[in-house]
């Protein structure tokens, strides 16, 4: 087991693609930050504090649990749900941001996708993870990264956050 | 969980929980505009009546449809079970047809279970009512609704005191839903005249009484359940007068629960006998909304038990 990132680190990496999103979409006027549950949701409201006291204006911010729209259900035991809170402005032709812990195989995000239509239109939805791992199967890619971590398959990414596992830090398991 | 919902005694108090709570999170979703998940898609649903119903084959029929699943609904009436089919041929019939849920309400007790427990058919069974003996998930949706009305909708109901009054004796919801409420920390007390009380109901681990006007604002919760006169081949009780007077939720006995006290029912009910449309059509009644959390209760049964494998 090693650390990547230590909690000094991932505090950098929030502020720079807070700087990257508000660069990239000229200001956050027409933004909604969306954390996917249960870390990413952390790292949203984080990343929404950040964009407010940067910019002084309040940024409209939300979760979305995409466990029913998973095209894997069947291959495991049910999975608690994690709480959707979209928030009263909706997505409809707005600038999305998605917040996710880690860029794996891109099921997620599909699935992300697929329940945040149901919400509505939005005007572009980006992507922002703290960590890319790689071993993508879709064609899906994150607009924002903290850091690209190349990885083997077979080795585990762990994120803890301060909000439940009483640190922050990202570490790897089962590296040879 | 496990693969089939016959009973509340099969759930441990933590699934039980998780229920509620995957049914809270599916309540909040399907307020959005679209109302559907695609969760189950591709999954066949069988409604499997052999007993009247309106509110629970519609809200099965209802949480199945909002998972994307197919559902086929089955009467006795119509089918070749009015020509005397068996339970065993039907099962078989549906597993041939591929059915990964059956949902089955039965006059018999202990239907669901044989249907379960006989290898006749590898989808999971839910029991939507058998006999008099249980009925899950309006337990579980009567919990549910307790819960978002006394307890912030979260957690179990500790320290809850909920009467169940009326005829115990051939109420299947009763029985599921002395099981839950107790499991959950709630207290149970029972009130109904001797002849509508099962004989072992002190085995049940809850108070009785034959007295409804006693101690009425002690409770948090007033749960009339339905005379089953269809079930009642003698006379339990001298009139439907004498009932609804000794027994009956009217407008005196409404006044004198306490405020915050919530009035049930699961349905259909017999207006002006155990209770008067004054009380159901009051502001403590939530017998609508009853009928609204069985959907989303019924979704998450329905995912927790189909949705993984």
């Amino acid at each position: 087991m090693s650390i990547v990132l230590d909690q000094a680190e991932i505090a950098r990496a929030l502020k720079r693609i807070a700087h990257e999103i508000i660069e990239r979409n000229k200001g956050v006027s027409n933004l909604v930050i969306i954390g996917i549950p249960t870390r990413g949701s952390f790292l949203a409201a984080r990343l929404t504090k950040i964009l407010s006291s940067l910019e002084g204006v309040e940024i409209h911010s939300g979760s979305l649990d995409t466990t029913m729209y998973r095209d894997d259900l069947r291959n495991a035991a049910p999975r608690s749900l994690g709480k959707t809170e979209i928030p009263l402005s909706g997505v409809h032709d707005r600038d999305v941001v998605l917040v996710d812990d880690v860029l794996f195989s891109g099921r997620t995000i599909r699935a992300a996708l697929d329940a945040l239509s149901e919400h509505g239109r939005p005007k572009t939805v980006q992507l922002a993870v703290l960590i890319d791992r790689g071993h993508r199967e879709l064609p899906i890619r994150a607009d924002y990264v903290g850091k690209n971590l190349p990885t083997n398959r077979n080795e585990r990414v762990q994120v803890c956050l301060s909000e439940i596992d009483n640190l922050d830090q990202v570490e790897i398991e089962g590296r040879a | 969980m496990n693969r089939h919902l016959l009973s509340i005694a099969d759930l441990s108090k933590e699934e039980a929980i998780s229920l509620l709570d995957t049914a809270a999170e599916l309540a909040r979703v399907t307020e959005t505009p679209v109302k559907k998940l695609p969760t189950l898609r591709g999954r066949t649903i069988v409604n499997l009546f052999f007993e009247d119903s309106t509110r629970t084959r519609i809200s099965f029929e209802a949480a199945a449809k909002r998972l994307s699943a197919d559902v086929i609904n089955f009467s006795v009436k119509g089918s070749s079970l009015s020509k005397g089919e068996s339970l065993k041929d039907t099962a078989l019939t549906l597993q041939a047809m591929g059915a990964d849920g059956v949902v089955i309400r039965h006059p018999a007790s202990g239907a669901a279970h044989r249907l379960a427990s006989q290898k006749w058919m590898s989808g999971s069974v839910i029991n939507a009512g058998d006999g008099t003996h249980e009925h899950p998930t309006q337990a579980l949706l009567d919990a549910f609704t307790i819960r978002e009305n006394l307890k912030e909708r979260s957690g179990d109901l500790m320290g809850l005191n909920v009467a169940i009054v009326g005829d115990v004796l051939h109420s299947r919801v009763a029985r599921s839903n002395v099981l839950l409420l107790q499991k959950l920390g709630a207290k149970v007390t029972l009130i109904a005249p001797p002849t509508l009380l099962p004989v072992a109901v002190n085995s049940w681990g809850c108070n009785v009484k034959y007295d409804f006007d006693s101690d009425l604002n002690s409770f948090d919760v007033v749960m009339m359940l339905r005379v089953q006169r269809e079930r009642m081949e003698d006379a339990f009780f001298p009139s439907e007068r004498e009932y609804a007077r000794r027994y009956g939720l009217n407008a005196a006995r409404l006044a004198q629960l306490n405020s915050r006290c919530i009035v049930m029912h699961p349905g259909p009910m017999n207006r002006g006998l155990e209770i008067s449309a004054d009380s159901a059509d009051s502001d403590k009644s939530v017998i609508v909304d009853q009928v609204k959390n069985g959907v989303a209760v019924r979704m998450a049964a329905l995912y927790l038990l189909l949705g993984g494998e």
